[in-house]
Parts: C-alpha cells; sequence; structure tokens
C-alpha cells in the first residue's frame, strides 16, 4: 500500500509542522528522530576531535597541541563518543522508534518520561559543551581520582554533573523499555516469538538501569569532593582511589554492553532478512543476550590489573572475563550458522552486518588477550587497548548501527536511501576502519602508550598510517549523512515493506501512521518465518 | 472494574495494564535507587572495616537521641503512607487526606531534626572542609567519616524534599477526589516511593549512629 | 496486586514491630558483643534487624507479598546486584594483603 505522489496520507511526520509539535511530542517515533538528530551532531563534534588527535600523531613531537590540550581533545573526544553517541545511539534511535512496533504496541509504557529523556540528554550534553568550551577537562573519560577530584585545574565539576545527568536519560529509556516489552505486547507475542532486536534491548535496558546509578553517584562524589571538600576519595584523609576505580568501572564495563548489545540484535535482525531464515538456534542466541547482561556485571576488575588491585581478585575477574566472551562467540557462530544455506543478498545493511560478525571478532579475540593478566601488565594503557575497543565500538556498534539506519530508513522516512552510494560508503568505512586501528594493535604491541601526544620517531609510520586511515573514515561518514539527507527529498519512495522482512514493523506503512497499526495486529507465528527460497521482495 | 478513560492513557489497552505498567516502572525505578544508594553504602563498609576506631569516634560525636528519634518519625511515616494508599483503594476521601497530610508532616519533621543536626555539625566544626577539627590522632580518619555522613544523610535528604513534594500534589489530587478504588495508581507508586526512602534511612542509621556506643 | 486491599491491623503491627526492632538495635549497641577491632558482631546484629525492618516495610507496607512473581524477581534481583557490587569490591580490599608486595632491590625483604 504504498502512497503515490499525488494521494496524501497522514503519517507521524506529517501530524503536525510546528516546532511545538515536535518538541512537545511523546510520539516515540518522533523522539527517536529528536535522538538522531542530537546524537547525529554529538558524533560529528566527536569525530572532528578524533581528528584532531590523529593530526597531532602524524609527527612524533608535539607540534600541533601542547601536552595539557591534548589531554583534553582525547578526554573530550571520549566523553562525547560514548555518554553521548555510542551509549543513545541504538536504544535511543533505534529502540525508540521500534521496540513499539515490533511488539505491536501504539507507543512505549511511559510516552512523556521518553521526551524527558531526551531533553535529560540535551540537558546534560549542553553542560558537557559549556565545559568544553570553557577550557575544557583533561582527566580521560574514566574521571581517575585523586586527578580528578583534588588536582586536576579543569572544569571537572561541570563535565561531571553533564555526565551525571546524562545518566538519567539512559536510566528513563531503560526503564521504558523494560516495562513495555513486559506489559504491552501484542496478543499472541510470547517472549519466544519476540525478534532478537528486543531481547537485546530488553538486555540492555537491565544494565541501564542496574549500572547506571552507580556511576551516578560515584561521579555525583567526585563532584562533591572538588566542590564543597566532601573527601571520599582523597588519600590524605584516608581514601582510597582505588575505590573509585571498582564504582567507576562497575558501570563503565556493562556500559560496553551497553554500547554492543543493541548493535547485535540489529545484526540479527539483517542476517536473517538477508539470508531469507531464520536466525540459527533462536533461544541460544536470546538467551546469551541475558547471558551478556548479566555476566557483564562480574568483569569490571579487569580494568584494574595494574591498580593495585589484590592479585586474587584479579584472578578471579580474569577468570570471568574469559567467560563472559562465550555467549558473545556463540552469537557469532549462529550468525554464521544461518547465513550456511541461505539465500544472501548484499545489500548495505547486510554489508555493515558482515563487517561487524568480522571486526566485531577481533576486537572480542583481542578482548581475551587483555584478559589474561600477564598479557595485560604488558598491554595495558597502550594502543593495543586503543584498538581492541575501537574494533569493537566502531567496527561492531557503529557498523551495526548504521546497517539498522540503512535498513530501517525507509521505515522512518518513506525514502529508500540510495544503495550504490551508501555500498561505496560502506566499502570506504571498511577499508578506513581497519587502516586506522589495525597498526594500533602493532603499536601498542611495541610499546606506545595511549593518551600519549609524542612518540619515538620509529613509530611514525604505523601513526602515519593510522592517521590516513582516520581521514578515510572521516569520509566515509560524511558520505551517509549527505546521502540519508538527500533521499529525504529526493530518494525513492518506499513501500511498507522493501526488504520483504517478517516482523510487525513491517505491516504498516512507510512512514507509519501516529498509533502506529490500525488496529493491534494478533501475533500467530515464530520470529523470522521466512520461507526459503521463494520468498519475494519489496 | 468500570473503565474511566480520562484515567485511561492512550498508550495502554485497559486500565489493569496501565496499573501493572506503573507498578512495575516504579520497582525499576526503585532497583535504581537500590544500585545508586548502595555505591555509597559500598564504599562506606570498605572504609568502616578499614578504619573502624576513628569510624567509632565520629559516629560517637552523631545525636544518637534524634537519629533515633527521627527513625521513629519516619517508620511512623511509612505507617501513615501506607494508610493512605489503603484509603485511596478503598475509596476514602477523607482518609487519603489526613493520611497524607499526616505523612507529610512527619517528613517535614524528619527534615526539621536534619537541619537541627547539620547546624550542630558546623557548630562543632565536624563539616568536611577547611573548617573540621576533631581532636584525635585519628581526626583525618574522622574527616572521611563526616564526609560520608553528610553525603549519604544529604542524598537522602534531598529524596525525602521530592518525596514531600510528590505528597504535596498528592494530596491536592485528592482533596479534589480524584483517586478511587478504581483509580489509585499514583498514590500507590508514590507510596513505594516513600517507602524505599524510608528503607535507605533503616539502613542509614544502623550505618552511622551505631558504629559507635559501646560501654567500654 | 489489583487492590489486595491489606487489613489496618496489619499495618499496625508491623509498624510497631517496627519500633520495637529500633528499641532492639539501639539498646544493643551499648554493648560490646565481640569481634575484635571491627566489632563484627556488634555490626552483624545491627545488620541483621536492619534487614529485617526492611523486609517488613518492603513485605507489608509496599505489598510485596502480595505482589505477582514478576515484582518478586526485580526487588531481588536489585538486592542481589547490589550485593554483587559489595561483594566483589570487597573481595579486591580484603585480600590486598594476602600477597607480599616486594619493594625495589637495595631494601631489605618483603613488607
Amino acid at each position: 500500500m504504498s502512497t503515490s505522489v499525488g494521494e496524501w496520507r497522514q503519517h507521524y511526520l506529517n501530524a503536525g509542522y510546528s516546532v511545538r509539535s515536535w518538541l512537545l511530542t511523546t510520539d516515540h517515533k518522533r523522539i527517536a528522530i529528536l535522538y538522531l538528530a542530537s546524537i547525529t551532531l554529538f558524533f560529528l563534534l566527536g569525530g572532528v576531535l578524533a581528528g584532531l588527535l590523529r593530526l597531532e600523531l602524524l609527527t612524533p613531537h608535539g607540534d600541533l597541541v601542547q601536552a595539557e590540550t591534548y589531554n583534553k581533545l582525547f578526554t573530550l573526544h571520549g566523553i562525547t563518543m560514548i555518554f553521548f553517541f555510542l551509549i543513545p545511539s541504538i536504544p535511543a534511535v533505534l529502540g525508540n522508534f521500534l521496540v513499539p512496533m515490533m511488539i505491536g504496541a501504539r507507543d512505549l509504557a511511559f510516552p512523556r518520561l521518553n521526551l524527558a529523556s531526551w531533553y535529560v540528554y540535551v540537558l546534560g550534553g549542553s553542560f558537557t559543551i559549556v565545559a568544553a568550551v570553557t577550557g575544557g577537562v583533561d582527566t580521560g573519560w574514566t574521571f581517575y581520582t585523586p586527578y580528578s577530584s583534588t588536582y586536576a585545574n579543569t572544569n571537572v565539576i561541570l563535565t561531571a554533573l553533564g555526565v551525571f545527568i546524562t545518566g538519567f536519560s539512559s536510566i528513563l529509556t531503560g526503564l521504558n523499555f523494560i516495562v513495555t516489552i513486559h506489559k504491552m505486547r501484542a496478543p499472541g507475542l510470547t517472549w519466544s516469538r519476540l525478534p532478537l532486536f528486543i531481547w537485546a534491548h530488553y538486555a540492555t535496558s537491565l544494565i541501564m538501569v542496574l549500572g547506571t546509578p552507580v556511576l551516578a553517584v560515584t561521579i555525583l562524589l567526585v563532584a562533591l569532593e572538588r566542590g564543597l571538600g566532601i573527601g571520599i576519595f582523597d588519600p590524605v584523609l584516608g581514601g582510597d582511589p582505588v575505590l573509585f576505580q571498582h564504582l567507576f568501572w562497575f558501570y563503565s564495563h556493562p556500559a560496553v554492553y551497553i554500547m554492543i548489545l543493541p548493535s547485535m540484535g540489529v545484526v540479527s535482525e539483517l542476517i536473517a532478512c538477508f539470508s531469507r531464515k531464520r536466525i540459527f538456534g533462536y533461544n541460544v542466541v536470546a538467551f546469551s543476550s541475558l547471558m551478556i547482561a548479566a555476566l557483564g556485571f562480574l568483569v569490571w576488575g579487569h580494568h584494574m590489573f595494574v591498580s593495585s588491585q589484590s592479585m586474587y581478585a584479579g584472578m578471579i575477574f580474569s577468570l570471568l572475563s574469559f567467560l563472559v566472551a562465550i555467549p558473545s562467540a556463540i552469537k557469532v557462530f549462529n550468525w554464521t550458522a544461518t547465513l550456511y544455506k541461505g539465500s544472501i543478498a548484499y545489500q548495505t545493511p547486510m554489508l555493515y552486518a558482515f563487517g561487524f560478525i568480522g571486526l566485531f571478532t577481533i576486537g572480542g579475540l583481542t578482548g581475551l588477550f587483555l584478559a589474561t593478566l600477564a598479557v595485560d601488565v604488558h598491554v595495558h594503557d597502550t594502543y593495543f587497548v586503543v584498538a581492541h575497543f575501537h574494533y569493537i565500538m566502531v567496527g561492531g556498534a557503529i557498523m551495526g548501527y548504521l546497517g539498522g539506519l540503512h535498513f530501517w530508513w525507509p521505515k522512518m522516512t518513506g525514502r529508500m536511501y540510495p544503495e550504490g552510494w551508501a555500498r561505496v560508503a560502506a566499502a570506504i568505512l571498511f577499508v578506513g576502519f581497519n587502516l586506522t586501528f589495525f597498526p594500533q594493535f602493532i603499536l601498542g604491541f611495541l610499546g606506545m602508550p595511549r593518551r600519549y601526544h609524542v612518540y619515538p620517531p620509529e613509530w611514525q609510520i604505523l601513526n602515519v598510517l593510522s592517521s590516513a586511515g582516520a581521514s578515510i573514515l572521516g569520509v566515509g561518514y560524511l558520505l551517509p549523512v549527505i546521502y540519508l539527507l538527500w533521499s529525504l527529498r529526493y530518494g525513492a519512495i518506499a513501500g511498507p515493506n522493501p526488504w520483504g522482512a517478517t516482523g510487525l514493523e513491517w505491516q504498516t506503512p512507510s512512514p507509519p501512521p501516529t498509533d502506529n497499526f490500525e488496529k493491534t495486529p494478533v501475533v500467530t507465528e515464530e520470529a523470522y518465518a521466512y520461507s526459503l527460497p521463494e520468498a519475494s521482495r519489496g | 472494574m468500570a473503565e474511566h478513560p480520562s484515567t485511561l492513557a492512550h498508550q495502554f489497552d485497559d486500565v489493569e495494564q496501565q496499573h501493572e505498567a506503573s507498578n512495575l516502572g516504579m520497582w525499576v525505578f526503585l532497583i535504581t535507587e537500590i544500585m545508586f544508594f548502595g555505591g555509597v553504602f559500598t564504599l562506606f563498609t570498605v572504609y568502616v572495616s578499614a578504619y573502624p576506631e576513628a569510624f567509632a569516634q565520629g559516629s560517637g560525636h552523631l545525636d544518637l537521641a534524634l537519629g533515633t528519634v527521627n527513625t521513629a518519625v519516619l517508620l511512623g511515616s511509612s505507617f501513615t503512607m501506607a494508610m493512605a494508599v489503603r484509603s485511596a483503594q478503598t475509596g476514602r476521601r477523607n482518609g487519603q487526606v489526613v493520611y497524607l497530610l499526616l505523612t507529610m508532616f512527619l517528613g517535614l519533621v524528619f527534615l526539621g531534626i536534619k537541619a537541627v543536626e547539620y547546624l550542630h555539625k558546623f557548630e562543632q566544626h565536624l563539616v568536611p572542609g577547611p573548617n573540621f577539627s576533631f581532636a584525635s590522632p585519628l581526626a583525618k580518619n574522622v574527616q572521611l567519616f563526616f564526609s560520608f555522613y553528610f553525603a549519604m544523610t544529604g542524598l537522602h535528604a534531598l529524596h525525602m524534599i521530592v518525596g514531600v513534594g510528590i505528597l504535596a500534589v498528592l494530596l491536592v489530587q485528592a482533596w479534589r477526589g480524584r483517586y478511587t478504588a478504581d483509580y489509585c495508581t499514583p498514590v500507590e507508586v508514590s507510596g513505594l516511593y516513600w517507602h524505599f526512602v524510608d528503607i535507605v534511612w533503616i539502613f542509614l542509621f544502623p550505618f552511622l549512629y551505631l558504629v559507635a556506643r559501646h560501654a567500654t | 496486586m489489583t487492590h489486595n486491599i491489606v487489613p489496618s491491623r496489619i499495618y499496625l503491627r508491623v509498624f510497631v514491630a517496627l519500633l520495637l526492632l529500633t528499641a532492639i538495635t539501639v539498646g544493643a549497641s551499648f554493648y560490646d558483643l565481640g569481634g575484635g577491632r571491627l566489632h563484627y558482631l556488634n555490626a552483624i546484629v545491627a545488620m541483621t534487624i536492619a534487614v529485617s525492618k526492611a523486609t517488613l516495610v518492603v513485605l507489608y507496607f509496599m505489598h510485596v507479598r502480595y505482589s505477582s512473581r514478576l515484582t518478586w524477581v526485580f526487588v531481588g534481583a536489585g538486592v542481589f546486584w547490589l550485593m554483587i557490587l559489595i561483594v566483589l569490591t570487597l573481595s579486591d580490599v580484603f585480600t590486598r594483603h594476602w600477597i607480599p608486595v616486594f619493594p625495589p632491590w637495595g631494601s631489605t625483604g618483603p613488607r
């Protein structure tokens, strides 16, 4: 039931054109678009900062910026990318848009809380921007005490408050998803019929809700220590700075699962659609999401192996870190098994899914190196770590995000993106990404520390390769911004289901009406009920 | 149960779903609060085992009588809140108003006593910072104790203030007769919040006030 | 839990129990029950009483006694997750001195 150019149909985008109708909306789809705009802005900011870092690292000497400035650049890069891009990205954009639709609901359980979460995000982001332009902060995104609480003379309090506030955005989103998924599924939609995207977001929401408050209280205590002299981490009073690290990483390790789980959910949807097959081992994949969420809370000490943490605790954390790799590996195996004898199509979303599987695997395996106590002593705080987490966050999470954005773009906007340009961008991203980050594994192993703006000249070649890759990455990221915006006006009109995918979100027009469905759907079959090989597309 | 469309939000299919969702939502929020306060409690536990004498000295300088009275006051407010919820569930408007008022009153008494305690600490130079002074070789660690005292009771008091604000809103609505046996969800979930804030104090009290006081 | 209406007398009994437990915990704090430097027997008594009070509030005032299994799971999960934070953090702090730290060359033996 596609809309030809002449007909006019009311949907969520044209249900009101005023600024007020957008800024006071409670429609989860509009809120998703609001988030899309804001996180894209922060992504571009984080990208510019990364560009500056890589520019400095072209030469072994500190000739572009001073050391203190460099510290501020990487701090802000980390804070922006983690708290204001990666953590909200898929849940706040794709999750907000799709969770109610995939379960056949009219909206999330608490639409006004949803809007509040966006405003909270914007408020927290504003604090951070103000902190950045009025002098920046140089503690690293990890805010380690006692530097952050006592000795730094940069805008720690402002930034800490910004992060504190933004945490509530995350909590509200997670709370909303948990209640929605429990209480608002359409008739017939049992837990075992849910798309894996929903399972992934449910697990992510559990992490958001259980972990973020600990970061909130910790960062608040740092701000109080600086502002009011309430010295909880101050060694002069007998405080233990390592305790800050415990509480910080108790959240920040599960946070990385907040960043990757939704992406894994997207990949499950993409693999199923573009192989026209049910995901192999659906139950195990769903369970793995929960296992990652649970086990992810037991491993935080692997960030602290050389912090003077007890070696016995280190051993326990190391063992648990090995265990948490298992559910991730299970997912990779199951996706691969899904591909086997599938009818594979290579549209852009699938290209991103392939990129995810390969790069996430490399990132995950290198995580195991880091989880090994003895190896970590050598590579901790080197570029090895930097490469590891960028493989997962950029090669994994962001590719999943882009794959999902392309896949659901026709649903969200009623327009198709230009497939040719999209494939080119995906290829550019893949090449640029590997060129940027693979040399960093080598640099780290050779001993180049992270967060340094100078290095011995014999490492310049690897750094130049990395910086060259970064410029290619920059191009690769700009392309989608351009052609996706272009497609809003000139893209081909999309029907309700251009991919021939299963899932309730495809049973309604593109873009969807404000209340999502004419009437509440009733679900009678399992997820991914594709039939090979004659399933039609479009 | 009769449907009240004006109190049924459009995303829900029926009042039952809305009620269950609101309840679950408040519990999920309370879990975040458990982890929030839990973080500080974890830190406190580490430090009290590292510096038992200093923390005992610090704890000894808290006003046990006021702390105990406050505990009783807050427990009483939980009782009146439970009765307020019950009045809403049984559709008794007067009961709601009376019990909500009592709860608010007790909450304000708690905050008042807290303010008095804070004032005393200020006068005794026990507020961490440049004016802190404590006659003991363990003074530095005692300052650590008082950092916790102010951080923990301060955060708790903030939550109480929010709670009193919520009660004020409920009071106005209850006075207007908005809560009946068919729709009292806001009172119920607010009750959950209030009880939780009480539970935090149930743990704060022994952690902070009862570390010391042994008959030597 | 739609309108599981708890009789007032139950609330009253719980309230009285809470006050009694408070009196007991304050009274107990005046005696040294043992546990060496950390006075941990005192701490155990105080914690047990606090947990009992909290349990009464959760079960009766917050109606969890009459709530769905889903609510129990969420309440239990919250408590359990807090335990993870406390136990694993303490596992570091309490075992740090199990392995001697060797000072640099030139000084005499492990600390």
